[in-house]
């Protein structure tokens, strides 16, 4: 048997200290935690940044690691610093170092790297060893050679070669989100279905019981199953809450495929072991190839937004036709004062209070009481989107509806009414890289830090 | 003629990784469940203006849950994305009148 405890589902999210507690009276074999994910867009990858505060993440990993100290177990962190870049693995350890110098911990930190080298890669592309998922993007070379960083997402293997070294605490770059769970358990001969679904259900912490906010859960694995215990005072967990969980953030909520296979629960029973534990059984493990997803952020432009409030009644009625007006007369000026074409920048202004959110597919007609005029100006260089966004300026100010009309003016948020948004990255790969061996495209680091 | 979201539990969608959306309608007991698994797949796939070949689609009883995953007409983060957690397509599948 294994005992897996999960703080919360991400680290900068929050959780009960009386439940971590209970937690860590409960002695533990390892306490897992996830750092990250692709969720709040390309840029954290692109930069190679995390999206939480540096302070709310070291207030948080302080506690964790004062939990491992009184456990005495291995705390393992995947998808460090959000997106598992290598800098943010660096920017962690940074953290780590300092709070084992303030704490008193004499500390074995194991650094797992999942970063990818884009001329590696492309070998492996020409080798034919970079496949597609579906709705992946073309990709080339060039493509490959123009991200900023590229990821592997690790799986058990690389977080169980970390442990091997004697870590106290492992810091992993991006990895699955259930890899980190269920590396341990494996290691262990614990039922492989059993790990890797209690492992999908114990991702997210809490979020697979009745009140998420709680975040800190437990996880027993052993060779038939998983037991699901919420620690959360008010916190529990029913075979709806767990089997419902496959359902999250999972295009298919049967199978979730991960490095060298995939978990299959079309057969799975969920039982209700009182009114708030669950035991799962049935789950399979169907082993394949191994096989590495990639993830890799390349910077697509550069972006200037500007913000004006349209309350005047008939601008708001006439909202549509006056942003596409404007549109017009900022190409022409563009074209007459930059010589730049139409296609060789965009501009777009959305409309919030109409359909700012969907677009197209926004099917509710209504009259809001203002609109807001979001116009976004994306182009190959910083200049030159900034120098678009202050041709838009006197037109978001002043433009009329009608050419006779006495000139209006429109209310702005602020001064300056530009706002630099700096490069614009995208997401570039859903790809899978076959690999002879699972540790390959990672790279691990052993270390000191602290004292005590 | 009822909206969906007003005879279910919940309607959520969210990101499947950047390239795929995902859009779970938590019914909440069988009547409501086979009121929506009546939808046409080929009425959610215009809606979301998808191709319906590329929708996926899950019919779950045990859950009173019926599941639909597209891959995202644009993906997470980009330019064009207007939505970079999906949050908001399930509102459109809410404010869909049943029959």
């Amino acid at each position: 048997m294994t005992r897996v405890l999960i703080p919360s589902g991400a680290l900068g999210l929050g959780y009960e200290r009386a439940a971590l507690a209970r937690g860590v009276a409960n002695r533990p074999d390892i306490i897992a935690i996830d750092g990250g994910s692709t969720d709040s867009g390309p840029s954290y990858l692109g930069r190679g940044v995390s999206k939480y505060s540096r302070a709310s993440t070291k207030a948080e990993w302080r506690e964790l690691m004062q939990a491992r100290a009184e456990a005495g177990v291995p705390l393992v962190i995947g998808t460090a610093g959000t997106c598992g870049a290598d800098s943010a693995v660096d920017w962690l350890y940074q953290i780590t170092e300092e709070l084992a110098a303030e704490l008193g911990q004499k500390l074995r930190v194991a650094r797992l790297y999942s970063g990818q080298n884009s001329a590696e890669l492309t070998k492996a592309l020409a080798a034919g060893q970079v496949t597609p998922l579906p709705a992946a993007p073309p990709i080339s070379p060039d493509i490959l050679a123009s991200c900023s960083n590229i990821v592997a997402l690790a799986g058990a293997e690389q977080i169980q070669a970390a442990l091997a070294t004697g870590a106290d605490i492992v810091i992993a770059g991006r990895t699955t989100d259930t890899a980190i769970i269920a590396a341990l358990p494996l290691l262990r001969g614990d039922h492989p279905g059993g790990v890797w679904h209690g492992a999908k259900v114990g991702e997210c912490g809490a979020i697979a019981t009745t009140n998420p906010a709680t975040g800190t859960i437990q996880i027993d694995f052993d060779a038939r199953g998983f037991t699901f215990t919420p620690l959360g005072a008010s916190a529990r967990a029913t075979p709806y809450t767990v089997s419902a969980h496959m359902l999250y953030e999972n295009s298919d909520p049967f199978i979730l495929h991960e490095p060298g296979g995939h978990l299959d629960v079309t057969g799975t029973h969920y039982q209700a072991l009182n009114a708030r534990e669950v035991r799962v059984e049935g789950s399979k493990w169907v082993p394949a190839p191994y096989t590495v997803k990639l993830e890799g952020a390349r910077v697509a432009g550069y972006q200037t937004v500007s913000l004006a409030l349209l309350r005047d009644r008939r601008y708001v009625e006439g909202a549509r036709a006056w942003a596409d007006a404007v549109i017009g007369e900022v190409h022409a000026k563009v074209a007459a004062r930059l010589g730049q074409p139409a296609d060789a920048y965009d501009l777009e202004i959305r409309l919030i209070g109409i359909d700012a959110t969907l677009g197209a597919l926004e099917n509710a007609v209504s009259l809001p009481t203002e609109v807001g005029a979001l116009a976004i100006v994306t182009a190959p260089t910083e200049a030159l989107a900034a120098e678009i966004a202050k041709m838009v300026n006197p037109y978001l100010l002043h433009h009329a509806l009608e050419e006779d009309e006495p000139m209006p003016t429109f209310a702005f948020p602020f001064s300056p009414a530009e706002m630099n948004r700096g490069a614009l990255y995208e997401f570039c790969l859903n790809h899978v890289l076959q690999v002879s061996d699972p540790m390959v495209p990672f790279r691990l680091v052993v270390s000191e830090v602290g004292n005590g | 003629m009822a909206e969906l979201g007003s005879i279910v539990e919940k309607v959520r969608s969210k990101n499947a990784g950047p390239f795929w959306l995902t859009i779970d309608v938590f019914c909440g007991n069988s009547d409501a469940f086979a009121r929506v698994a009546a939808l046409s797949t080929a009425r959610v796939a215009a809606l979301f203006g998808v191709d319906e070949a590329a929708m996926k689609r899950f019919d779950i009883a045990d859950l009173n849950v019926v599941k639909f995953s597209v891959p995202r007409p644009v993906i997470q983060g980009t330019r064009a994305d207007r939505d970079m957690h999906g949050a908001a397509w399930g509102c459109l599948l809410a404010e869909l009148p049943l029959d």
